[in-house]
């Protein structure tokens, strides 16, 4: 009926059921954490407490306040939403013409672009601490991204070519940011871009954080570049193909799972990073995590269990949609998903 | 020749403008506070008017007040103050004041009078503690308690946070020496006079820490003000100490089985400073600003909002009720008599000079 053959011996059958039984401990040590704070952010008190209303589970001791303080009452979500649903219908429309066939798929872009016009109508104008703070990290990591993508690839590929010199000693440098102490890295970045005018400016934000990026891309990157193959490059070059056609038609597509890993490790050290926004940024940059960091410390207060269970909520719907791309690949590359 | 010309021509126009723009002033403001209902009560009571007179402004709050002093040497360090106006406790307004950080005032001039013309110096009194310090609340630090886990007779005498038999169960106490070296002496049998004096000498250290040895095993310290209310909210503690609108806030806008311990409560002052050497236009639109937010009206106002004692003496009769709740603020003050029978009046300038001993001191007690 189980996994055990009929064989197994009474010690393996034992094994069998204790190694089952550790699994389900560190599942529930990782997970019930993160559970137990859900309840707690629809509590109708401000204290992180499970009150004896909410223990009888009586309505009276169940809120959404503390959601609607995380989002407040401003911004312009509607007029955001009907303009990216113009948008997707428009797309939408598009892709049927073209195609000239019509499946569930189709209504995908509509689905995603009124999302998009959503959420970014509601973080325009928005005035509440949490909506700025999450308008100011989705206008540093994209950003930041983008720069430690474009650096770290070309640093990566250069660094990889046999005849430059001092390449060990330059790669050191390049993925300091990574091995240094964060709280190090920040304090000198604080003094120096002071100096430059670069202190407590988006910019200022921007390049820091691209700073500690690089060093995921070149990683990732350098990584794939030890199975690409030079001579696809010399035939290239052989047929007529200059250095940025190569680049782009032939190197980039086959180091590009590379590329998309370190940008998506670039996006996260961006989007979660605290010490160095502390340092680098002023008041008007104040991230996400800047935002938990000192909602924390000094007033402790529900929303942000709000947050939090709203970040999960995010992340089980990235992680269910990166299986179901991966999952619906496979079928059309006609594998059966394992 | 024609491109000299060009380019000096464009300087000087730069330079006009410029010079043109620094006779205004700035359109940004960056406040530090910090952070939580208070700062909320600061925005209701002096920024949203102050934005609704002045438009275009913008205002950004940074919820750093309690690394106000570590931050602004930084940034004097690097030559780059991003604040333009700070929220800081008055012993904090000396340190910086002392060290030439913060921008030292002239309360006839930079401070408004009170509307029967009163000068600002009058009437903020003896509570112009610093220079540079413009005063806006006094606060307390008391004592709050569980009224279902204290028994029949609830605490009336500060002793009882000493007093494992009457009171058994945990106790809240802030993670440093100021007050609660002064609240064990107290209990310890020295006269409220002889404090300062007894804590000057290493015996009235060992002594204070001796009392609080008493109790170290049921103490949970806390850092920041809103731990102590959760911590009474959850029933983990009996009793603790924080700053008196946090007890307010729990109790008569959270309906927490709370009551208040006002016996030889901690009066400290929180007040505004402008970091020195601000360029002109910023400077001139912080003093306009805090001109405005320190005047008689907006005093009074901000006690709707929490329940903190306006610095200002003709403040005082304007304080009227909670905004939302509609009670009284009277009685919650910290300065009213009914709770003002028996203060500790904290002494800002000995804990200036023996702040440091004390807390190396105090620390390492903690560790032992």
């Amino acid at each position: 009926m189980s996994g055990i053959p009929p064989y197994a011996t009474m010690p393996q059958r034992v094994w069998y059921y204790t190694f089952r039984v550790i699994c389900g401990l560190i599942f529930a040590f990782l997970i019930t954490p993160i559970l137990v704070v859900m309840p707690l952010s629809f509590n109708a008190q401000d204290f992180f407490t499970f009150t004896p209303e909410m223990l009888r589970l009586d309505p009276e001791g169940y809120s959404l306040k503390h959601y609607r303080d995380m989002l407040g009452d401003d911004g312009n979500p509607w007029t955001g939403l009907w303009i990216g649903c113009a948008l997707g219908v428009a797309w939408a429309a598009f892709g049927v013409y073209r195609r000239g066939s019509v499946s569930l798929m189709s209504l995908l872009p509509v689905v995603v672009l009124s999302l998009f016009g959503l959420i970014i109508g509601k973080l325009t104008g928005a005035t509440g601490d949490w909506m700025v703070a999450l308008r100011n990290s989705l206008l540093i990591a994209p950003v930041a991204t983008v720069l430690s993508v474009g650096f770290g690839t070309l640093a990566a590929i250069g660094l990889s070519q046999p005849h430059v010199p001092f390449r060990r000693a330059i790669m050191a440098i390049m993925i300091s940011p990574m091995i240094v102490p964060l709280i190090i890295s920040a304090a000198g970045m604080y003094f120096f871009y002071s100096r430059i005018g670069l202190q407590g400016e988006y910019l200022g934000v921007v390049l820091a954080h691209a700073a500690l990026g690089i060093p995921f891309v070149i990683i990732t990157v350098t990584a794939t570049l030890v199975g690409f193959d030079r001579s696809l490059t010399r035939a290239a070059a052989n047929m007529g193909a200059d250095p940025v056609t190569t680049f782009f038609r032939v190197q980039m597509p086959l180091i590009l799972p590379g590329v998309i890993s370190g940008g998506l490790f670039a996006f996260i050290t961006s989007f979660d990073e605290v010490v160095v926004v502390i340092f680098v940024g002023s008041a008007k940059q104040q991230t996400l995590p800047w935002q938990m960091f000192t909602g924390l410390r000094e007033q402790i207060s529900p929303t942000i269990l709000a947050v939090a269970t709203v970040l999960v909520g995010i992340s089980i719907c990235l992680l269910a949609t990166v299986e179901f791309l991966r999952r619906r690949s496979e079928r059309l590359r006609g594998m059966s998903p394992s | 020749m024609k491109l000299t010309k060009t380019l000096m021509a464009t300087t000087a126009l730069t330079v006009a403008a410029s010079a043109a723009v620094a006779e205004d002033m700035a359109m940004e403001m960056t406040l530090v506070s910090w952070g939580g209902s208070y700062q909320a009560s600061q925005h209701k009571a002096y920024v949203e008017p102050y934005l609704a007179a002045n438009p275009g402004v913008t205002v950004t709050w940074d919820e750093s007040s309690a690394e106000a002093v570590a931050k602004l040497r930084a940034m004097d360090e690097a030559g780059n103050v991003t604040w333009d106006l700070v929220d800081v406790v008055a012993s904090d307004s000396m340190r910086l004041c002392d060290e030439g950080l913060a921008m030292e005032l002239d309360a006839d001039t930079d401070l408004a009078d009170a509307p029967d013309g009163t000068k600002a110096s009058e009437d903020f009194g003896d509570l112009l503690v610093s220079e540079c310090f413009a005063p806006q609340i006094v606060y307390s630090t008391t004592f709050g308690y569980r009224t279902d886990l204290v028994g029949d007779t609830a605490p009336t005498d500060i002793c009882a946070i000493f007093d494992l038999d009457a009171y058994p169960g945990k106790r809240a106490l802030q993670k440093r020496p100021i007050d609660n070296m002064e609240w064990a002496l107290y209990c310890d049998g020295v006269e409220k006079s002889a404090i300062y004096d007894t804590l000057g000498t290493a015996e009235g250290v060992d002594k204070a820490l001796a009392k609080l040895d008493t109790i170290k095993d049921q103490v949970v310290w806390w850092t920041a003000g809103a731990e102590t209310p959760q911590l009474l909210a959850d029933g983990e503690v009996v009793m603790g100490s924080t700053f008196n609108g946090r007890l307010f806030s729990a109790i008569a806008e959270q309906n927490q089985p709370i009551g208040m311990l006002w016996d030889m409560q901690s009066f400290d002052l929180d007040g505004w400073v402008v970091p020195a050497n601000l360029p002109a236009d910023r400077k001139a639109r912080v003093m306009d600003f805090l001109k405005f937010a320190t005047d008689t009206q907006r005093l009074a106002d901000q006690a709707k909002y929490i329940s903190y004692g306006p610095a200002r003496k003709s403040s005082a009769p304007l304080v009227g009720q909670h905004a939302e709740l509609g009670i009284d603020m009277a009685p919650h003050m910290p300065t009213d008599p009914a709770n003002a029978g028996n203060v500790h009046i904290y002494d800002y300038e000995w804990w200036a000079d023996n702040r440091d001993d004390l807390d190396a001191k105090f620390q390492s007690w903690l560790a032992k």
